[in-house]
């Protein structure tokens, strides 16, 4: 029998990291994810790691460059705007091919926007969110024990790909209690040949982002495009409920996720057919299931706690097959399962 | 006869793309010299800013990881973390560290951060094509100053190698310059200082050097030495700053 323990959204994560191997993490506070950095504050010595609290997010995301380019497993975590802040170093890291996780514990904006949480910052994860022509692989959990294994997992992710993974949370997956099981501490960690450090027996290392000559850099973005094809291709990762006969399918994942399975219930009881896509993994996107949908399917519905930026991928995957609708509740406020029961029963009306 | 000196293995042979009249040759020579008769080089890493000297990665030969503006300090520090026994520093230019890069390195040496950080001032944004820095003089002409820095504009140069040098966590501060044979000799010494420093673990340091811009000056090299000592000596005083002794 395993053993569960009652954890936080935001420790989760935190622990998550440890078990993975991460030793090291740089941050700077902003709410609503200060319990990451708190918990590993208290933690990470314990294993032998180092965290550390920069001046900024940008002087953070640059201690998480130099940490992953000496080939540490490194994490920094923050909230939207810190998100933003952080952008440039997140650029660098894609060029520069060195791995990472990091955390968005998304909030309200634009802006400072409110602490609450939100969904707002989707596209900003999904289209690269730096300068350049770059893509995070973007997991979006939306319980605590999905956040523990994909936050694990992420560490792997990165190394295999050399490259920055995203956790997409927002502040109610930060903030919830559930119980959780924990995976096994992760001991081997993989070699990096590539990394700076000490240098006896091999030629020096370069880690850089800089290609000043044009072939070089088209080369450098063929490979990445490449590379990004290769996760396209592996880890692709998405849920389904009530499916099978659903004549009408809500988009949705994280935290709205929850909600959306909610209403559905609720509309079945109702005897409305309805099924949920739920992306674990926001980019790559799903493309294929909403495909393999379509023709059971009277409409969709992106359900998204923002204006509608998912919507646009669901849209992407099936083109104009079917509409395409949108429901969700702005700046933080968290929509109830009733008022998208509304919205689905308003659409199901329109479609007859 | 005994070799007195041979070009430095940590260094790789290969043309500068820096401009006649350079400084930063000189100083990659000196920074890999130190290294070389250190007998560290299979320890270091070197960080690379952005500016003139970003390019640093081609020259020297060892570990380099290339930042962003102003972020070497913050990357130095990720690295010197994972890696505690290696020699780190920082190479960047005024532009790069008094300017957008003023909050990562004074909070490096804020931390006591064990880096060395070589600062090569010559008052001007080199790459870019000759634009005002935080440390161009009063009067001094660039392109976004065409009539001279004006003070009621743009205030006061900054001198930031002071301003470091007040943090407990900064162990030894020196300003030099490249001027003549024994300007570069002192510099060299005040390399091996901030290294062994290093080494020591005993905390941050930083190496200021006041060099030359001819192409951006709009000068002959050797007329950009005597107004560098002229004018820019005198606005930023060549000498020991703090020293280790200093340090409670």
């Amino acid at each position: 029998m395993t053993t569960k323990v009652l954890m936080k959204g935001s420790e989760a994560i935190a622990e998550a990291a440890i078990l993975s191997g991460c030793r090291y993490f740089f941050g700077y506070p902003i709410t609503p994810q200060n319990e990451i950095p708190e918990y590993l504050a208290k933690h990470l010595p314990k294993v032998g790691g180092t965290f550390l609290q920069a001046e900024s997010e940008i002087s953070a995301i640059y201690m998480v460059l130099g940490g992953a380019a000496a080939g540490a497993r490194v994490m920094t975590s923050s909230s939207s705007p810190g998100i933003s802040l952080k952008q440039e170093g997140i650029s660098y890291m894609a060029g520069a091919e060195t791995p990472c996780v990091i955390v968005n514990i998304m909030r309200g904006g634009p802006g400072l926007g409110a602490i609450q949480g939100a969904q707002p910052d989707y596209w900003q994860a999904t289209r690269g969110g730096g300068h350049g022509d770059y893509r995070l692989l973007v997991l979006a959990p939306a319980t605590v024990q999905e956040a523990v294994d994909l936050t694990y997992q992420a560490f792997d992710l990165a190394d295999k790909y050399r490259n920055p993974v995203m956790i997409l949370g927002d502040g109610i997956l930060a903030q919830i209690m559930e119980p959780v099981e924990l995976p096994e501490a992760n001991n081997q960690l993989p070699d990096k040949a590539w990394a700076v450090g000490k240098n006896e027996n091999r030629p020096r290392n370069i880690v850089s982002s800089s290609y000043p000559k044009v072939d070089e850099l088209e080369k450098v973005s063929i490979r990445l495009h490449e590379r990004y094809a290769q996760i396209k291709k592996n880890e692709v990762r998405w849920d389904s409920y009530l499916t099978d006969d659903a004549e009408y399918v809500i988009a949705s994942y994280g935290s709205a996720a929850r909600i959306a399975k909610a209403a559905i219930k609720m509309a079945r009881a109702e005897g409305i057919k309805v099924g949920l896509i739920r992306p674990i993994s926001v980019w790559p996107f799903p493309t294929e299931p909403f495909q393999n949908i379509v023709p059971q399917t009277k409409f969709f519905l992106s359900f998204e706690m923002c204006t509608g930026q998912m919507i646009d991928d669901v849209r992407l995957a099936i083109g104009n097959e079917r509409p395409v609708y949108h429901y969700g509740r702005l700046g933080g406020v968290i929509p109830l399962p009733e008022e998208l029961l509304a919205k689905i029963k308003e659409l199901v009306k329109e479609a007859k | 006869m005994d070799k007195v000196s041979s070009f430095p293995k940590t260094l790789v042979d290969v043309p500068m793309h820096y401009c006649p009249g350079c400084t930063h040759g000189i100083i990659h020579r000196l920074v890999a010299e130190v290294i070389e008769e250190m007998e560290i080089a299979f320890k270091t890493v070197g960080i690379a800013s952005v500016g003139c000297s970003c390019f640093c990665y081609d020259y020297f030969n060892f570990d380099v990881v290339a930042s962003a503006h102003g972020r070497a300090p913050a990357t130095a520090t990720g690295v010197k973390r994972v890696h505690p026994e290696c020699l780190v520093f920082t190479y960047q230019g005024d532009g790069d560290l008094a300017a957008i890069g003023t909050a990562e390195i004074i909070h490096a040496a804020v931390r006591g951060e064990k880096i060395s950080v070589i600062f090569v001032n010559n008052g001007i944004y080199g790459m870019t094509g000759g634009q005002m820095a935080p440390t161009t003089l009063p009067e001094m002409k660039a392109t976004t100053s065409p009539y001279g820095r004006s003070t009621a504009l743009t205030g006061y140069p900054i001198k930031m190698t002071e301003m470091l040098a007040l943090q407990d966590g900064c162990v030894y501060a020196e300003r030099t310059k490249i001027s003549s044979v024994a300007t570069i000799n002192k510099t060299k010494k005040a390399i091996r200082k901030s290294f062994e420093l290093q080494i020591a673990g005993k905390g941050f340091s930083v190496v200021e050097i006041l060099s030359t811009c001819p192409t951006n000056w709009g000068m002959e090299p050797l007329e950009s030495i005597k107004w560098m000592e002229e004018n820019l000596e005198t606005y930023y005083p060549v000498g020991l700053i703090k020293d280790e002794k200093e340090v409670k």
